[in-house]
């Protein structure tokens, strides 16, 4: 065999895959989503967007990212920066910290349905507290705020992990020369964080805040695990489409809304996140 | 800095540290505790915060209808995604660390671009899809959508871990007449072998966690995550919470497993 074709033929099953399994399916599913009866239309999307639950579903959606994800961002760091400097029981912290990133959407969910549901250990403590003689239901229609603080919580809980990787990963390729430079120079602490790590932890910024805020826009078992009907996100959605609705034009819309929503914020971040030509490394 | 100032930021920096092992154990530590107590006990109110250590949640979980059909099909359309990822992906992850060719950088851009996308959400025309091939609502069809996840994850892995093994070992196994592939299996295997094994340990928590797809592709031969999600509304709170339990118990040995590779993986794999 010439050498030379042995690269493409070792990438081609992957290829081959991809293709199969991750172009191909985005083709079918525009097709689906575009086309009504053989010919091309928006009807999909115009008989989902009119459904009184999209713009609940969206409004929630964006708004759960918007909340969770800087929390995430700002936990990671701070938890990335205090394991750097740690001498004794560094490797134990880490896997403790990094647990929730074995631990799949569901079950989360389900972990932090143990504390807010009527019997749960949140109610539980407020009555041994004094704070409260009988349980109150906390995930109820009338009480939205715990709705999402629920799922807000259990969504950090669950997602900083993954951050975290990346971050300290990132942080462990900086040289240390620089932060003794730095501090040579007379920079405080704080100073050479903002000044020297931010700046050359730009590239796994990058990567962790893309990932993190794609998985927010996917969030689903959490929802329906703490929430179930009352609150909607677009995931929940596309699967009641798909299944209670038996619309799998419907679905595939909201689906293409989902991956639009992923696409843009994802260009939005790599532009804002760039890492000038010259500083790639 | 006065004395007195550094011991209060020592402390300081202790009690974060401290605060943040807190809060990602005791939400583990109290879903432990509903599992090891009895359904009544689950059910009342208010709560002990300390286990009974019973049972009867893990045997209703285990005698209820259809689950441990469902923990089987999870653990085998995970085994199928954990062999086929690897099995596809390690090739293109040494190829990636070996090679320059044409095209190289097209191709790891389509790698991480998957990245960008919610996958999950392919699960949708692969239904009517699988329909037409004859693989609806099978643990093989389930597999393939699975591998499809771990597979952006499985090349990036094994890229770097490839590329933190010089290319010197297998150089002088060629010039003491071995040939490429009898230099691999000689030289880079025994010392990949451990990396590629928590690569593929990686491979299968990712398919034994998903929820979305796994509920969109069976119907019948339903995951342990689709089964517990289709009956979230009706099961009582026992067997939530022993569910939950069973999902999380692999995830957590898992972890330990590849805990030294976690940060290895993303170091590399991100430039």
């Amino acid at each position: 065999m010439r050498p030379h074709l042995l690269p493409w033929l070792l990438i081609l099953p992957v290829t081959v895959f991809l293709g199969v399994f991750f172009l191909a399916p985005f083709v079918m599913v525009a097709k689906q989503a575009f086309v009504v009866d053989g010919v091309f239309s928006l009807g999909h999307f115009a008989q989902v967007a009119s459904h009184w639950k999209f713009p609940i579903a969206l409004k929630n959606t964006l708004l759960l990212a918007l909340a969770v994800v800087p929390v995430q961002l700002a936990l990671a760091l701070l938890m990335a920066t205090l394991v750097t400097k740690m001498r004794k029981g560094r490797d134990l912290v880490l896997y403790i910290w990094t647990i929730p990133l074995g631990i799949s959407d569901l079950a989360a969910g389900i972990i932090w349905l143990a504390i807010f549901e009527q019997s749960g250990f949140l109610n539980s403590m407020l009555v041994a507290l004094g704070l409260g003689e009988t349980p109150s239901v906390l995930l109820s229609y009338q009480s939205p705020g715990m709705v999402f603080l629920a799922i807000a919580l259990a969504e950090i809980w669950r997602a900083t992990a993954i951050m975290l990787v990346i971050l300290v990963a990132g942080i462990g390729l900086i040289p240390k020369e620089y932060h003794e430079a730095a501090s040579v120079f007379g920079a405080s602490p704080w100073q050479r964080f903002l000044r020297v790590t931010l700046p050359l932890l730009r590239p796994s910024l990058q990567t962790a805040l893309v990932l993190r805020v794609i998985l927010a826009f996917e969030v689903f078992a959490v929802v329906v695990a703490l929430g179930g009907s009352l609150f909607p996100v677009l995931m929940s959605e596309t699967y009641a489409y798909q299944f209670e609705l038996l619309d799998s034009g419907g679905a595939a819309a909201i689906a293409l809304v989902i991956l639009g929503i992923s696409v843009a914020f994802t260009l939005v971040i790599l532009r804002i996140l760039r890492v000038p030509k010259g500083a790639q490394a | 800095m006065s004395g007195d100032m550094r011991l209060a930021s020592r402390y300081l920096y202790g009690a974060t540290i401290a605060l943040l092992t807190i809060w990602v154990l005791v939400p583990l530590g109290l879903l432990l505790i509903n599992t090891l107590s009895s359904p009544e006990a689950v059910n009342a109110f208010p709560k002990r915060f300390w286990p009974e250590f019973d049972l009867g949640s893990l045997r209703f979980f285990a005698g209820f209808d259809g689950m441990i059909d469902a923990l089987f099909n999870s653990i085998w359309v995970a085994g199928l995604t954990m062999v086929l990822s690897i099995l596809i992906g390690a090739p293109a992850g040494y190829a990636l660390s070996r090679f320059d060719f044409p095209g190289k950088e097209t191709f790891r851009l389509l790698v991480l671009l998957t990245r960008a996308f919610p996958l999950p959400l392919l699960a949708l025309p692969m239904a009517i899809a699988f329909i037409r091939l004859g693989i609806d609502d099978t643990i093989f069809g389930l597999g393939l959508v699975h591998t499809m996840l771990a597979l952006p994850f499985a090349v990036l892995i094994t890229f770097s871990l490839f590329s933190g093994i010089p290319i010197e070992l297998e150089e002088a196994a060629w010039t003491l007449g071995c040939t490429r592939f009898g230099a691999f299996c000689r030289v880079v295997l025994p010392l990949i072998l451990p990396g590629i094994t928590a690569s593929a340990i990686f491979a299968f928590v990712i398919s034994w966690n998903e929820v979305f797809a796994a509920a969109v592709l069976t119907i019948e031969n339903r995951t342990l995550t689709a089964f517990l999600l289709q009956n979230l509304d009706t099961s009582p709170l026992h067997l939530k919470f022993a569910g939950g339990f069973i999902l999380v118990v692999p995830a957590l040995v898992f972890i330990f497993a590849v805990r030294k590779y976690l940060f290895a993986m993303w170091g590399i794999a991100n430039r």
